[in-house]
């Protein structure tokens, strides 16, 4: 989009800044709205499996429910209470919602189609992630209350642990793909299994760490039937219950721009992202965003499935569930698939592995720009760099 | 231009949020501060061209070290009245304190700029940053081949003090019972019920 602006008479740096802009407008204002319809459809997905209408009244089929609530909302009184920390009671919301937004930003919906597209994608997105604690934890303490207070702790206990086995999770991923772009390993998926299906989740190694990741998405969200943070049966509405109005409305739109990157994650790390499900040529006739857009509506149904029909956890066993089964789980995975690709791909004998330093930067302008420039994972083999000596002569 | 505006805005903020960290009164804003101060060093990172370092910042210290701040501290009971006559109590060793740090840093850039220290060989100075390899694997490179042996001791240690701080702390409580989750589903109905055709008007024995 650069240069687009660009050969309209701008400068570099100004056609940079404007497209950039663009860029984030182009995805933050979709999001909105699909998050605005994809509550809708939630709504609708619950009624459906609790053999109900759902919304039905604002619109064609209640399309616009989500419009009107949101009016309506709009429309309300900001309540702050008056014993509360009233700075930190109006970021907590603000926080939420532009972390949640934030994120978006390497997700790539096509080939190329990304706004920023960096060598650290996944781990951005891990970053990005971790800080969405804080909108909850401040908005629990800023409330001065005491079952907001209760939501703020149990959410940072529930979030850390959960990280830190997705974590692991996706340090497998990246391991075979062999990079942290999210573009890359979108790229890797090409064909993946059998040549033919492009999806990680259906190699036999990686598709326990796919279940993994999905559940943990759910608990990472503080999503059913984790949604510990705001069980309504012990702490009112947990973090949220002294908000009203607009405040309320931004953690409601942050909650859920959250599930759908979790869902978009899913679709990207799992299940080829914007590649057609298998790797037939006619079916690339078909969009890449139209892909990674149907991949994000299946996840999403799997995930208002399992809030509709799984009853919650209690807390000790999310606990014990991140800590005691996912985290050695995933651990266990790392060494495993880490292992895997040494034996297989980085068919290397020790004897003839060579480490960087030991390497003359003669030797290794040779190797770099001969066949196997990438992955030189600790050092390089000295049979490679005797074939790519003699080619290079 | 856009890098020299965000330069100065990282790190004007920056500073002012690490100096509101200590002015600030109480002590959660004092974390939420840190947490400013953490995430524009993140920005600077990036400036540089350190993005994995950058990212690394944000998750490791953002979004689990300060998170457990915060939650240590939210939960403290603070009597401001108290932490005021414990300022006064304290004034002294921290005017030692501030002095010396002020001394060691003027001795220090002092030093270097008379040029008495030799800040190693001029080969040795920072690594020339390149473009097209990527951060993660020049990293990667260096520590998996030449450090490895201190990158794995350094692994080492940090397990054996994980370790130490749970053997330290864990108190396995008698009299509590605790929750057998194999157990528990290993348990069947006939292992706690028993059917019994009771006819009417006796008791049952239990």
């Amino acid at each position: 989009m650069t240069s687009f602006f660009q050969s309209l008479g701008m400068t570099y740096e100004a056609a940079w800044f404007t497209a950039t802009i663009a860029g984030i407008l182009l995805i933050a204002f979709p999001l909105m709205l699909a998050v605005a319809l994809i509550i809708y459809a939630e709504r609708k997905l619950w009624a459906a499996f609790a053999l109900r209408k759902g919304p039905n009244v604002v619109g064609p089929f209640g399309v616009l429910q989500s419009f009107a609530d949101g009016l309506k909302v709009f429309l309300q009184e900001t309540i702050i209470p008056s014993a509360s920390n009233r700075g930190l009671f109006l970021i907590a919301p603000i926080i939420t919602f532009t972390v949640a937004l934030m994120a978006w930003a390497v997700i790539p919906f096509g080939d190329g189609m990304v706004l920023a597209d960096i060598n650290v994608g996944l781990l951005y997105i891990l970053a990005i992630s971790s800080l969405g604690v804080y909108g909850v934890v401040i908005s629990g303490w800023a409330s001065n209350s005491k079952y907001p207070f209760y939501s703020a702790m149990r959410a940072a206990a529930q979030m850390i642990s959960y990280e830190v086995s997705i974590g692991f999770i996706l340090i497998c991923v990246v391991l075979w793909a062999g990079t942290f772009n999210m573009g890359g390993i979108i790229a890797g998926q090409k064909g993946h299994v059998l040549g033919l299906i492009n999806a990680y989740a259906l190699n036999p190694l990686l598709f326990p760490i796919a279940v993994m990741f999905l559940i943990s998405a759910m608990a990472e969200t503080a999503r059913a039937p984790f949604d510990l943070t705001e069980a309504e049966s012990e702490l009112v509405a947990g973090y949220q219950t002294e908000y009203s109005s607009m405040a309320f409305a931004l953690f409601w739109l942050g909650e859920y721009a959250n599930v759908l990157l979790m869902c978009a994650l899913n679709a990207i790390l799992f299940w080829g992202g914007w590649l057609p499900p298998v790797d037939w040529a006619p079916l690339y006739m078909v969009p890449g965003i139209f892909w990674l857009f149907a991949k994000i509506l299946v996840m999403f149904f799997i995930f208002a499935w399992v809030k509709a029909t799984v009853p919650r956890y209690r807390y000790d066993q999310l606990m014990r569930l991140g800590w005691k089964v996912f985290l050695p789980i995933s651990l266990f995975w790392v060494f495993l698939v880490s292992g895997y690709l040494m034996l297989t791909r980085y068919e290397c004998k020790n004897s003839e592995r060579m480490y960087i330093s030991q390497v003359t930067d003669v030797e290794r302008g040779k190797t770099f720009t001969a066949d196997k420039p990438t992955n030189n994972w600790d050092g390089i083999c000295r049979s490679d760099l005797n074939v790519a000596g003699k080619a290079s002569k | 231009m856009i890098q020299v505006i965000s330069f100065y805005l990282f790190a004007s903020i920056l500073i002012a949020s690490a100096a509101m960290v200590i002015f600030a009164r109480n002590p959660v804003h004092s974390v939420l501060w840190l947490i400013v101060a953490f995430f524009n060093a993140a920005g600077l990172m990036v400036l540089i061209g350190a993005e994995f370092i950058a990212m690394l910042l944000v998750i490791v210290y953002v979004g689990a070290v300060a998170v457990l701040f915060l939650f240590v501290v939210m939960m403290l009971d603070i009597d401001f009245a108290e932490l005021r006559a414990g300022f006064v109590k304290n004034v002294p060793l921290g005017l030692l304190l501030a002095v010396v740090l002020v001394a060691e840093l003027i001795l220090g850039v002092g030093a270097y700029r008379a040029g008495a220290v030799k800040l190693g060989t001029p080969e040795a100075g920072a690594a020339t940053v390149s473009n097209t390899v990527p951060n993660i694997e020049a990293i990667g490179n260096l520590l998996y081949s030449k450090y490895i042996f201190l990158f794995e001791s350094a692994g080492l240690i940090l397990l054996v003090a994980m370790v130490g701080a749970i053997v330290l702390t864990h108190r396995r409580s008698h009299g509590s019972k605790g929750q057998n989750i194999n157990s528990q589903n290993m348990r069947r109905p006939q292992d706690a019920t028993r059917n019994v055709n009771q006819p009417v008007g006796q008791g049952v024995e239990l």
